[in-house]
């Protein structure tokens, strides 16, 4: 190998797409198309330079928050935002326990596996946001909104993961059960459910996290609750009080997830 | 008395698993299975309780005609049936006690058993089944802190609890090693036989087919091909029910434990239960 120039290559890496044409093709149309996207937005260089003075003063506020002006409306809006996601979660868990066992296909027959997973599949797809504008039109603004719109995500996601831990359980262990003659209902409380009841409160701990977390985006979108709060300070450009809201979610979060996550941990 | 007559089963998938068996076992006696993975044993076996529905034939125990049950009949009729499971099939995450109860399901209503409220001659009896496998300070020990021979003695527990009048027995040893294996066998048969259950056991272990059990029958292929005492299983049998192998080494240990078994081996079993294999 002294001879580097002249060495004969023995072997080199195969290309992903085998046809030359086609490798080029391909790169040739993505860059092409890049080009035109860009070429469509319009970029504003003097808005922009306005923009990043704007972007400085924001960045300058941060440095300052301002706990204090607006302290009763970030208590209020950060106790609205618990209450929205202890209601959603403890709501969303009793709901998704029956849709679960209709979802899982070891133990529901064909019809009834089929509308209960057809329920998790719409509540999944929709975004929490799109819930969240949803349910503000149905219910009014406000944290009665935000809990119901955790709540209903909620459901999709734990009934989903549940049926999948369900689907799961040692057959084995159900066999038995039903060999001693038991009936349906007892397969389910004496061998499925010990074996996915840890899991299920894994999951709803974590859902409390991500329920928090999420309080925080719907209301942008009028869902009540911290988000809220921080629109109306967005909106009157007050970015010190705005700085403060941020650094509470991000100290509650964090917490929330340490604890959330030791909690899980012990749980075997 | 179970009397089958006739049993087919057919899976949707895959050849048939029995094709017609005829097989009677009278009260009081112990049968046991034997034959080559894939002969048919573990579907015979569930067959009875219909954890697998059989395709063709009947299955009457004590009079009744198990295949025409309805679903409510069929649950009523498996409690007079108990099952001890290769892997044990213990709930992991119950305590032992919640296991062993769980052989009562079929008497206790739903309310009442999903709020462990069991009547307490039920959990008298547990509590003497626990002492008798030697697991009574085991009682509210989770089942998965157990080792292997330990579950399998909560299983035999279990089964018991139904005080059934058949034992229905799947690979009760091949998860455990030698020894335990014939702790586990010894103890299941005892409590058969001092209750005076029938039982079918199926077992690829020829030495302790001929040890613990009176009749031997051989699946082939989903055929019964032969039935006979475990004197009988000679090299000819084996051959038949295996196919062409060194059978020297398992005919002549037939013989000999038959002999064995006769002259009090019994005895001494009592004693290592409870300190035969301490918890993990």
């Amino acid at each position: 190998m002294s001879d580097h120039v002249n060495a004969e290559q023995l072997w080199s890496k195969p290309p992903v797409i085998e046809n030359r044409w086609l490798r080029w093709g391909i790169t040739l149309v993505v860059l092409v198309y890049a080009f035109f996207a860009i070429r469509s937005f319009e970029i504003d260089i003097p808005r922009i330079i306005i923009g990043l003075d704007r972007g400085y003063d924001m960045l300058l506020a941060f440095l300052r928050p301002d706990f204090v002006a607006r302290q009763t409306h970030i208590v209020r809006g950060v106790l609205e935002s618990v209450a929205m996601t202890a209601t959603a979660t403890l709501l969303g868990g009793i709901l998704s326990i029956p849709l679960s066992f209709g979802a899982a296909r070891n133990l529901s027959p064909l019809p009834v596996y089929l509308v209960c997973r057809s329920i998790l599949m719409i509540v999944r797809s929709l975004h929490v946001v799109v819930l969240a504008i949803l349910f503000v039109v149905m219910v009014g603004f406000g944290p009665f909104a935000g809990a119901v719109t955790l709540g209903f995500n909620s459901i999709g996601f734990l009934g989903k993961l549940l049926a999948e831990d369900i689907e799961n359980t040692n057959e084995e262990s159900m066999e038995a059960v039903r060999a001693t003659g038991g009936s349906w209902l007892q397969v389910v409380i004496y061998a499925v459910w010990p074996q996915v009841v840890t899991r299920f409160i894994g999951l709803s701990i974590y859902r409390l996290d991500i329920n928090f977390r999420q309080s925080t985006v719907i209301g942008l979108v009028g869902a009540g609750g911290i988000g809220a709060v921080l629109d109306t300070a967005m909106g009157r450009y007050d970015y010190n009080t705005a700085a403060a809201i941020l650094i509470v979610i991000i100290a509650i979060v964090l917490a929330g997830e340490y604890v959330s996550s030791s909690i899980r941990r012990r749980l075997t | 008395m179970l009397e089958i007559s006739g049993l087919v089963k057919r899976y949707p998938s895959g050849p048939q698993a029995l094709r017609g068996v005829d097989l009677t076992v009278k009260t009081g006696e112990l049968v046991a299975l034997i034959g080559t993975s894939g002969a048919g044993k573990s579907t015979l076996v569930r067959c009875i309780n219909r954890l697998v529905e059989p395709t063709e034939g009947k299955i009457r125990l004590d009079g009744t005609e198990l295949t025409a049950l309805d679903h409510r009949e069929l649950r009523h009729a498996r409690r007079n049936m108990g099952m001890i499971f290769q892997e044990y099939a213990l709930v992991d995450r119950l305590s032992v006690m919640e296991n062993v109860l769980s052989g009562r399901l079929g008497y206790v209503g739903v309310w009442k058993s999903a709020m462990r409220r069991f009547p307490p001659e039920d959990v008298r009896r547990a509590l003497e089944l626990l002492e008798r496998v030697g697991l009574r300070e085991y009682v509210d020990t989770r089942a998965d802190q157990l080792s292997g021979g330990q579950r399998q003695r909560v299983g035999i527990a279990r089964a018991l609890e139904q005080q059934p009048a058949l034992l229905l027995v799947d690979e009760p040893t091949s998860s455990l090693d030698p020894k335990t294996a014939r702790q586990i066998m010894r103890l299941i048969v005892e409590l058969v036989k001092e209750r005076g259950l029938s039982m079918l056991i199926n077992i690829h272990d020829v030495n302790l087919a001929t040890m613990f059990t009176e009749r031997i029958v051989g699946l082939q292929d989903g055929k019964i091909v032969f039935e006979g005492t475990p004197e009988e299983l000679n090299e000819e049998a084996l051959t038949k029910i295996y196919g062409e192998e060194d059978w020297h080494a398992e005919s002549r240990s037939a013989q000999a434990e038959t002999a064995d078994n006769g002259n009090g081996e019994k005895s001494d079993e009592h004693v290592p239960l409870n300190t035969a294999e301490p918890g993990r």
